[in-house]
């Protein structure tokens, strides 16, 4: 049976890199004695999926990993068991079970929640009405950059992947393109706005927190057609 | 939440942050403001080789189980960090609490190759401790140095307070509580260190002085003490089943060289390979139980959530109950998604079977460690492998569907003559040759591969050829050159590839390993001048090291090349690691006559183990 992890990765995990956190959580299951499902072959995998990798110097407290599970697994006290041997800053939040024919959670994957704060040293002058310029920025209803990717560089309209922002006394929260289709991180959110001032940004001027991963609900329309990814799984039954 | 020595933005501008922050599974964490003493345990090299080392975790489970104890971690930062502790003067800090090493009770540093000296000296440099131990003052850290590299720890006696001789499971507790009584009573460092050196395996090199004759060599080594004994004596451990192993290894968050659970099957080694300095200064050779290992093997597996389980020896073929264990560990593990690594086996028909059971027959390769060319020299060498075990070994092997093959040898080893170097070749040609007659062309899965690799003779301290004379680097580069000139006149040269390791780097290994005190000014000299992480190839600069042999007025040919007589007095006489000095001659000139010693369970050779009283010595005989 298919189940679906949500967890948080605080404080010291924020150093720890995606593949690492790939093998952490391999050992997590051994270790809590989940019963997981392997691959076949002569060196049988654990059947697991991740949702989006997050960079490293991000916190988060909703990443996602699907994996599959004998049906004799107790669900009840999976959440528990896990718990029990996670390193520090790690945490599962929740465990929902999927139905069978559910796609994985990184084909779903179509925005994120983040919320951005100065780390402190960082702060102008005006951290509350910097914000706020912000916010303007992205009432904005086209904003064309030009982005690098792999083959080259690519001119977008961020306005249109930038599903929501808005200014939260000293913080911003902000919902943006995840995923395979358009993927944007929140860097690229802050350097148009820095670009349009004409200034540079500081790589470590910002504390940034991802709060969640959203998949778009299906046939679903409107400002804000997402679903996190924990809600998907559940709506599906 | 820990807070953390460096800030975000350090730690997110250099490689791997993880190195350096902790918190991994298993972790101790103790308040620190609550124990009497604080123990900062080091590995001098990077965290990804110091996390895989097994005695760091063994020391580190047994001291934390002291509630008096904190024992925490610290291991050498890398090239980048480095750089930036230093330009804004970060002191060295341990990864548990943070805090740095500078304020611990204690720095205990592991000594396991010689090329990291320079890397003990970064790291009492970046923790601001003194470099040398006459310096420090009563706030300092006593600074203790361990590990098969402190048998000869006259390079490093300035730089350290006292030595552990010997396996760290018996005494510690012991230096521990006289530590803690003498802070109680208000003692000094020095009253301390006079506590210390009257307990067995204990080293204090400032309580000894040496004199040297005229030619360099040492007049006399004593005592400027009566605390301190005349002769050290090795610790080691009689009974393994009664020592703590660990239950809850470590889980370093990122991939380090041993990403596995070790159970360490047995201590020592029944061989008598007459270079090995391991096979003599672990002697007599020690079992651990079967159910020990049964049951730690379980433990391990679980606490740690590792996918596979490697067994640790050096000589695994030789541990009585192994055909037992390994099906064992199969029927138990391999199931489970587990995967069983096995050391380097003798190849038998069990082996052969036993690996196929567990890795990918067409992924893998065998191993041979025949050291030397020819059976005139493994007789000298005393290596048991003869060429008729190597080529049947290998038959079996091919018919078991394996082509890889890799072969082990040194080159420079003593009476060594053009046509050993050359059999090296020879050997593997041979390797070749058995394949191309042994299976036919239509069951054949393309060509075999034989790789031959050579790395260069460095005579140890404690071993028969610790009178031995080094090759010189050009001796040992012209040796490489016959070797790969030979290779390429052999008929099968398609399916035969040659390495060989660097000399310059040999070279200095040999001066550190039979050093003597006054090699402690060199290994300064040269990392005042930037010689740091040595034994990466990428870092190794030979000048500096060269300029400072010059500089001190030290030849490096003394320590080397040069001719031992059988009465010279070593640096290293003082320290009793129970093989005796005559049965090291008694051997020597065996090695000279070409004659092999039977291994301990064929008939005992005398070394001078027996005194333990226990382990191969008395197998059998109670
Ligand atoms: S005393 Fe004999 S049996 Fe014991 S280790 Fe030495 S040679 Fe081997």
């Amino acid at each position: 049976m298919k189940v679906r992890i949500k967890f948080s990765k605080q404080g010291i995990a924020k150093f720890i890199g995606h593949l690492d956190v790939m093998r952490y959580f391999q050992k997590v299951m051994r270790r809590a004695d989940i019963a997981i499902c392997y691959s076949g072959g002569f060196s049988p995998h654990q059947i697991m999926s991740f949702a989006a990798p997050l960079g490293v110097g991000i916190t988060s407290l909703g990443e996602y990993v699907d994996i599959e599970v004998e049906d004799s697994e107790p669900i009840a006290t999976m959440k528990e068991r896990m718990n029990q041997t996670m390193a520090e800053g790690f945490q599962v939040e929740s465990i929902t079970r999927l139905p069978d024919q559910a796609v994985n959670a990184m084909s779903l994957v179509a925005a994120a929640r983040y919320h951005l704060t100065f780390r402190p040293g960082y702060e102008p002058e005006d951290p509350k009405g910097w914000m706020k310029e912000l916010e303007e920025f992205y009432g904005q209803k086209e904003i064309r950059i030009t982005k690098k990717t792999k083959k080259g560089q690519k001119e977008l309209d961020l306005a249109s992947l930038v599903y929501e922002l808005s200014a939260q006394g000293e913080g911003v929260t902000m919902v943006i393109s995840t995923g395979s289709e358009e993927n944007i991180k929140p860097d690229l959110v802050l350097d148009a706005f820095y670009q349009s001032k004409g200034m540079e940004r500081d790589p470590f001027a910002f504390l940034i927190q991802r709060e969640e991963v959203y998949g778009r609900i299906p046939g679903g329309e409107g400002p804000f057609p997402f679903l996190s990814l924990e809600k998907l799984g559940d709506c599906h039954e | 939440m820990r807070k953390l020595a460096l800030p975000d933005e350090i730690l997110l501008s250099i490689q791997q942050p993880a190195r350096y922050i902790g918190g991994e599974v298993n972790m101790c964490i103790k308040d620190p403001k609550s124990v009497p003493i604080r123990f900062a345990m080091c590995f001098p090299d990077v965290y990804d080789i110091g996390m895989s080392h097994l005695g760091i975790q063994i020391l580190y489970d047994m001291f934390n189980r002291r509630e008096d104890i904190y024992c925490e971690r610290v291991y050498s930062p890398w090239t980048d960090l480095d750089k930036i502790m230093r330009e804004r003067h970060i002191p060295l800090f341990a990864l548990e609490s943070q805090d740095p090493i500078r304020d611990f009770d204690f720095l205990g540093i592991t000594l396991q190759y010689e090329m990291s000296y320079t890397n003990v000296l970064q790291i009492l440099d970046l923790s601001q401790i003194p470099l040398h131990a006459a310096d420090r003052g009563e706030d300092m850290p006593i600074v203790i140095g361990g590990g098969p590299c402190a048998y000869n720890p006259e390079p490093l006696a300035e730089f350290f307070d006292l030595f552990y001789i010997g396996e760290g499971e018996t005494v510690y507790d012991e230096l521990m509580d006289r530590y803690k009584e003498n802070k109680k009573a208000n003692g000094t460092r020095i009253q301390f260190l006079e506590q210390a050196a009257q307990i067995p395996g204990i080293y204090v090199p400032a309580f000894y002085d040496v004199s040297y004759h005229e030619d360099g060599t040492i007049q006399s080594f004593t005592p400027n003490r009566p605390c301190a004994k005349e002769r050290i004596t090795k610790e080691l451990v009689m009974d393994l089943d009664q020592v703590n192993y660990i239950d809850k290894p470590l889980v370093p968050f990122i991939k380090v060289t041993q990403d596995r659970v070790v159970l360490e099957i047995m201590r020592g080694c029944i061989r008598g390979c007459r270079f090995c300095q391991a096979g003599n200064i672990y002697r007599p050779m020690r079992e651990r139980g079967l159910d020990y290992l049964k049951d730690h093997a379980a433990k391990l597996l679980k606490s740690t959530g590792h996918e596979e389980i490697s067994l640790s020896s050096l000589s695994s073929s030789d541990y009585t109950k192994l055909e037992e264990l390994i099906t064992f560990l199969i029927e138990e593990f391999k199931g489970k998604g587990v995967n069983i690594s096995l050391p380097s086996l003798r190849i038998d028909a069990f082996s052969l079977d036993v690996m196929n059971k567990v890795q990918d027959v067409k992924k893998s390769s065998l191993t041979f460690a025949p050291e030397a060319g020819s059976q005139r020299l493994r007789d000298v060498i005393n290596k048991g492998l003869t060429e008729e075990d190597i080529l049947t070994g290998a038959a079996s092997a091919f018919h078991g569907g394996w082509n890889r093959v890799k072969l082990y040898f040194m080159l420079g080893l003593p009476t060594e003559t053009r046509e050993d170097i050359e059999g090296i070749a020879l050997l593997s040609e041979k390797v070749a040759e058995t394949y191309y007659d042994e299976i036919p062309k239509e069951q054949r899965r393309g060509k075999v591969q034989v790789v031959a690799s050579s790395s260069f003779f460095v005579p140890k301290p404690f071993t028969p050829f610790q009178w031995a004379r080094m090759n010189t680097k050009e001796e040992f580069i012209e040796k490489a050159n016959i070797v790969r000139q030979k290779f390429r006149e052999m008929l099968n040269n398609k399916s035969l590839k040659y390495n060989w390791h660097e000399a310059e780097l040999t070279v200095l290994e040999g001066v550190m390993a039979r050093g003597d005190r006054r090699v402690g000014a060199v290994i300064e000299a040269a990392y005042e001048n930037g010689a740091i992480f040595d034994s990466w190839s990428e870092y190794f600069q030979e000048s500096i090291w060269m300029e400072a042999f010059q500089r001190c007025g030290l030849s490096l040919d003394f320590y080397t090349t040069r001719e031992r007589s059988l009465e010279e007095i070593f640096p290293w006489d003082f320290i009793d690691a129970g093989v005796s000095k005559e049965f090291l001659k008694r051997e020597w000139q065996k090695a000279m006559k070409e004659e092999v010693t039977p291994n301990c369970r064929s008939r005992c050779a005398g070394c001078g183990a027996l005194k333990f009283e226990g382990g191969v010595c008395f197998e059998g005989k109670n």
